[in-house]
């Protein structure tokens, strides 16, 4: 180790091996992984968002949940910015995961032709 | 190739108190499980140091939601993948109940046990993997050295350390940097470090979980330690009880190796430093500073006399600075937050935290870290969840074999170094004996001196003859045969020994017989004078048990668990117990529901 800058350099690459472990003020993904939500495809989903997340090199929160009744509209993912309500997203598949992560996460416009509820946090 | 994001981690505890408890098994069958449910690609498990709360072993911890999952078999581990990985439900029986209200906690932080704990120094353990230096960077890591390296000069550092407050963290509670100080002063061709990980009083583990869950804390504090004395070389002297704490340090100074984190020209400051682990057989004298650096000589562990201190002449004669492993797992943190902010936690003459390692009859057995000052009640009732099975507290044994124990009535007794002592006891290396009504004072009395005893070296006499002697007495009296002036001699004998032992061991031998006779002297006394044991444990002192008529109620649960058929008595009707079966096991007396057994 010869500088403060090279130590900085490893912490900065490091960071994202334990990035999954904090989730203060990140955006939050939630997916519906009920029953019903993986009859319906949730799984491709989640694997969409994930090599979104990956490619893109974003830090947010991915986490899933159970069937929260609206089964008619599965898939449905949940997106949370920090400090932000929290939209519902229905009958999502792999090919939206794009257009939501890029408009919603990283442009935080909310993607309206998707969304069909509004969670106040 | 390692894939960069995985959408959850789970930690597992490898603490040695969850290998015991089974972590491995778990982890093997977790690993099967995300293979079996094809998640093993986006699910990361990491092995973490202790987590602090061993009675709940194995843990695991999924992130990022945070939940806390305790007593983990490996049985259950396919239901709690499917349910919280795949359907994102979590499974209520593995969380953690409270034992107070009964409510299930889902969230770490929600814990009483951790609530009231303030983690400034096991703020990794538990958290990140100890076998990577990288996670260990990431967290900060190692940013202390780089910036003491950079822009302080030697003196400077001693002034911080000084500035905090910070004492030894192993026992005695000497200020940490004037400790420093004597040793940048001395002069000498060669200095040295040394980190003291020879813990060895019975129930303590505080260092072992430091160096098994964040073993670069400790190697980072030496560092700065090395610099601020002006020393180039040291050694970490463990016990070899302790394989994984030794197998996790060689892990962590082969990667500060291999990233030019030690070795030569550290941050291009031209300042060197090497670091090697010495392994110790696990004698008890070892802890004593000086016996320890004969044993890293190769010679027999044995004490020498004080002064010359280590500062002037200490290993192969060269200028040593001894630090305990806490005491260095503080000094990256002061570093990095600053003396100031550093001593706002605490009291004014004991700053900052101080780890405790719970065991005995308390619920919630583990590691917690507090600040210096809190009350010993809010540490055995708040966060230690009170005594086991509701029973009644009676004294709580702090300092190890050094230490005392102390009674009810000091219960809301400042945490410092200055009142323990004054109390009769000491800090000590933070172990927390807690003991209820059925434990017998005089046998606690006998059990550690019976452990210093043995551990004796046997150079000096005093404590070589001497604690022999107390010993004896105590052992006649746990038998029923103490006799009048017994407890007079056993003052005269501590005190003697107190005074003329060379070392440590020595000098605080006989402080568990002098705190129990100073707060528990009545117990002695009935020993001696009434031939009873007001606890009920010294068998010798036994005439056996009787049931109160009147109470009884018929229910046959004592007569069930007697191991020798000396309880007789039909269903609803009062039980009698036969004098010549009975072998005072008092196992009956436990499992009686209304209380109605009692000593003849």
């Amino acid at each position: 180790m010869k500088s403060l800058d090279e130590l900085k350099e490893l912490r900065e690459k490091s960071l994202k091996s334990i990035q999954t472990r904090s989730t203060d003020n990140k955006p939050r993904i939630i997916i519906g992984m009920g029953t019903c939500g993986i009859a319906a495809g949730a799984r491709k989903v989640m694997n969409a968002i994930l090599e979104e997340v990956k490619d893109k090199e974003l830090d947010i929160v991915i986490t899933q949940t159970g069937c929260i009744g609206m089964c008619e509209k599965e898939p449905l993912i949940d997106v949370e910015m920090p400090n932000k309500p929290r939209i519902t997203y229905g009958h999502v598949t792999p090919d939206n995961v794009k257009e939501i992560i890029r408009e919603h996460i990283i442009n935080g416009n909310i993607v309206e032709s998707l969304a069909i509820a509004k969670l106040e946090s | 190739m390692e894939r960069s994001i995985y959408r959850s981690h789970i930690l597992i505890c490898g603490g040695t108190g969850c290998v015991s408890s089974g972590c491995k098994t778990v982890k093997v069958a977790l690993e099967k499980s995300l293979k079996k449910f094809n998640l093993n690609h986006e699910i990361k498990i990491i092995e973490t140091g202790c987590h602090g709360f061993c009675e709940k072993g194995p843990i695991l911890v999924f992130y990022p939601e945070g939940v806390f999952y305790c007593e983990v078999t490996p049985e259950a581990v396919d239901n709690l993948v499917e349910e919280h990985i795949l359907k994102g439900r979590i499974v209520e029986e593995l969380l953690f109940t409270e034992p107070i209200t009964n409510k299930n906690i889902p969230s770490y932080t929600e814990i009483d046990f951790y609530k009231k704990q303030k983690r400034n120094i096991l703020d990794n353990c538990g958290k990140i993997d100890p076998e990577s230096i990288e996670e260990y960077v990431a967290t900060g890591g190692y940013e202390s050295i780089g910036q003491v390296l950079t822009y302080m000069s030697p003196e400077e550092v001693i002034d911080e350390i000084k500035q905090s407050g910070l004492r030894g963290r192993g026992g005695g509670g000497f200020p940490t940097g004037l400790k420093w100080q004597f040793a940048r002063k001395s002069e000498s061709d060669k200095k040295y470090i040394i980190c003291n990980a020879d813990e060895g009083d019975p129930g303590a583990f505080m260092d072992r979980s430091l160096l098994e869950g964040d073993p670069h804390r400790i190697i980072e504090g030496m560092i700065i330690a090395g610099y601020a004395i002006g020393a180039n070389e040291g050694y970490i002297y463990v016990r070899a009880e302790y394989p994984l704490a030794i197998n996790r340090l060689q892990i962590a100074l082969n990667q500060a190796n291999d990233y030019g984190l030690l070795g030569e020209n550290l941050f291009s400051s031209g300042f060197n430093f090497k670091l090697q682990i010495k392994a110790g057989a696990g004698a008890f004298v070892c802890g004593e500073e000086t016996a320890l650096m004969n044993s890293i000589e190769g010679k027999r562990g044995m004490p020498r006399p004080r002064p010359p201190f280590p500062a002037e002449n200490g290993l192969w004669g060269y200028s040593t600075n001894i630090n305990n492993v806490e005491t260095f797992a503080n000094v990256p943190y002061i570093m990095s937050i600053g003396a100031d902010e550093y001593s706002k936690v605490g009291t004014e003459n004991s700053t900052g935290t101080k780890v405790f390692a719970l065991t005995g009859k308390i619920n919630n057995t583990g590691l917690a870290e507090v600040p210096m000052g809190i009350t010993m009640r809010e540490i055995i009732y708040d966060i230690g969840g009170g005594i086991h099975e509701n029973k009644k507290f009676k004294a709580v044994q702090i300092g190890g074999p050094s230490g005392g124990c102390l009674p009810e009535e000091l219960l809301d007794l400042k945490v410092d170094y200055d009142s323990l002592i004054k109390a009769g006891a000491m800090m000590g290396s933070g172990g927390l004996v807690v003991m209820d009504e059925d434990t017998c004072m005089v046998d606690v009395a006998r059990f550690f001196l019976n452990f210093t005893q043995s551990e004796s070296c046997g150079k000096c006499t005093p404590c070589r003859e001497g604690t022999k002697r107390m010993l004896n007495i105590l052992k006649r009296i746990t038998s029923g045969e103490g006799k009048t002036g017994d407890i007079e001699l056993l003052e005269r004998l501590a005190k003697m020994i107190k005074k003329t032992s060379l070392c440590g061991l020595g000098q605080t031998a006989p402080n568990p017989v002098l705190s129990t006779l100073k707060y528990f002297r009545h117990e002695y006394e009935s020993h001696i004078n009434e031939h009873l044991c007001p606890a009920g444990e010294c068998k010798d002192l036994m005439n056996g048990y009787i049931i109160d008529d009147e109470d009884c109620i018929g229910c046959t649960a004592c007569s069930s668990v007697c191991p020798t058929d000396a309880i007789n008595g039909e269903r609803k009707e009062v039980h009698t117990i036969n004098k010549q079966l009975c072998i005072s096991c008092g196992a009956c007396v436990t499992k009686c529901p209304v209380d109605a057994i009692d000593q003849a």
